[in-house]
């Protein structure tokens, strides 16, 4: 088993990798497409804007390497604006193309709220796959509507907006579960155990 | 619903916990590693670290430090201290901070917030601000509280947000170790002018004094002295807050 952890930027990887290195599992990061076909698993993190994040997955062409993955159903993990990635695009940077995963636009929270939205929010039922808890985010765009064929679980500020989603081995959450204490330990460990891994 | 954080602040300096009163008189508090360790484990919903380290071998120490804490935190980790250009806050990332903090180099130079802003995102920048009451209003003090600037501690808030500023940490210096309960006035103005999150720091010594800042606007609170010296447990204080209508992950 190996778990490559897309490197779109420097921020917050080291989180990453320490939080699977606490479950005994080692990764590596990868800054380009020849490293992806060894990997048993990916992890797509992200912090940063919607277009930088993007420009850099062009640039190392693992945007299409990513939509062949997830199209043949192995197993990844999207986190915050890795999520955020997957879709058509974000109202952040207009005019630039998500990787088209999953349909529709991420938006900004409404003006009524604080934004980044900053700290512990609860997830709600999610059908099973994912514990309802307190999970740690910190973001300013989100996605308000679930994709359809996905299975997705809630979270709320400033109305609902869609915390995670998955289908089979790939698992999007806008929180970040390297951050998010046992809770997110537990939703690491699920997904690699989901995906044939350990 | 959004919780509100408690948020331990661990002072140090040549890879130890260190706290002092008005930022003076530094006294030792223990490991670093060991204590954020603790503070996870009842329940604090981020560590932050101020670096106050004087020199640079102190400041490798304290580089050192943020990574061997990063291997046992599953909780979101602040750094700040000694941060003036892009390439320090980098060095704290690659190390295993999720946000740096910075205060006097963004004061003298406020490009320096963009800057990080733009690289590592905004949610990586949080603006520290020192504020001492002057009148009616606050002044913005930089160099660990020793220099004044003449800057109004709200119109550098709303400055700092928006050059990308993702969260403030709001200092009241006439209140830092003090005991006296949080400047509510000061977090009260402050949180009216931005709209991103506001930690309140200086002054907690009770549950209730955090409750306080709650209730005047902050959505976190920082303390250390009330953890250090064991008056309260992290989780102590959040069931507190929890019988003040307060909504908290416990």
């Amino acid at each position: 088993m190996k778990i490559g952890v897309v490197a779109t930027g420097v921020a917050n990887l080291a989180s990453v990798e320490a939080s699977f290195q606490r479950l005994g599992m080692e990764t590596r990061l990868l800054r380009g497409l020849n490293e992806v076909a060894t990997c048993t698993h990916l992890v797509l993190p992200g912090v940063g804007a919607f277009a930088a994040g993007m420009a850099s997955l062009e640039q190392s062409g693992l945007d299409g390497a990513l939509r062949d993955w997830v199209s043949g159903g192995r197993p990844l993990l999207a986190v915050c604006l890795g999520m955020q990635l997957l879709f058509d695009g974000s109202e952040e940077s207009q005019g630039v193309a998500g990787l088209g995963i999953l349909p529709g636009i991420v938006r900004a929270f409404p003006s009524s709220v604080r934004s980044p939205h900053f700290g512990w929010n609860r997830v709600g039922e999610s059908g099973g796959w994912l514990a309802p808890d307190h999970y740690y985010f910190a973001h300013s765009y989100r996605a308000e509507d679930a994709p359809p064929g996905w299975e997705s679980a809630w979270s709320a500020h400033g109305g609902l907006f869609v915390a995670a989603v998955r289908q089979g081995a790939v698992v999007a959450c806008q929180f970040h579960p390297e951050l998010s204490g046992q809770a997110g330990s537990r939703l690491i460990r699920s997904w690699m155990e989901a995906a044939g891994g350990c | 619903m959004l919780t509100r954080r408690i948020l331990p602040c661990l002072d140090i300096d040549g890879g130890r916990v260190v706290k002092g009163v008005r930022f003076q008189d530094l006294r030792d508090c223990g490991n670093p590693a060991d204590r954020a360790a603790e503070y996870q484990e009842s329940g604090a919903d981020e560590i932050v670290f101020l670096d106050v380290s004087a020199t640079i071998e102190a400041r490798e120490a304290s580089l050192e430090t943020v990574s061997r804490v990063r291997r046992r935190l599953s909780i979101p980790l602040t750094v700040g201290g000694g941060v003036r250009e892009a390439g320090d806050a980098e060095r704290l990332l690659a190390a295993g901070a999720d946000k740096v903090s910075v205060n006097s180099a963004a004061v003298a130079r406020p490009e320096l917030v963009s800057e990080i802003a733009e690289r590592f995102g905004r949610q990586c920048a949080v603006v520290a601000i020192d504020a001492r009451r002057n009148g009616p209003g606050w002044d913005v003090l930089v160099k660990g509280g020793r220099e004044a600037t003449g800057l109004e501690a709200g119109d550098w808030a709303a400055e700092a947000e928006n050059r990308g500023a993702g969260e403030i940490l709001l200092t009241s210096w006439d209140r830092d170790g003090t005991g006296a309960g949080y400047d509510l006035e000061l977090i009260r103005v402050v949180a009216g002018r931005v709209r991103v999150p506001v930690i309140a720091s200086g002054g907690a010594r009770t549950a209730s004094h955090m409750a306080e800042a709650i209730q005047a606007g902050a959505d976190a609170v920082l303390a250390a002295s009330v953890f250090h010296e064991r008056n309260a447990t992290v989780w102590e204080v959040k069931r507190e807050l929890a019988s003040h209508g307060i909504e908290v992950r416990l």
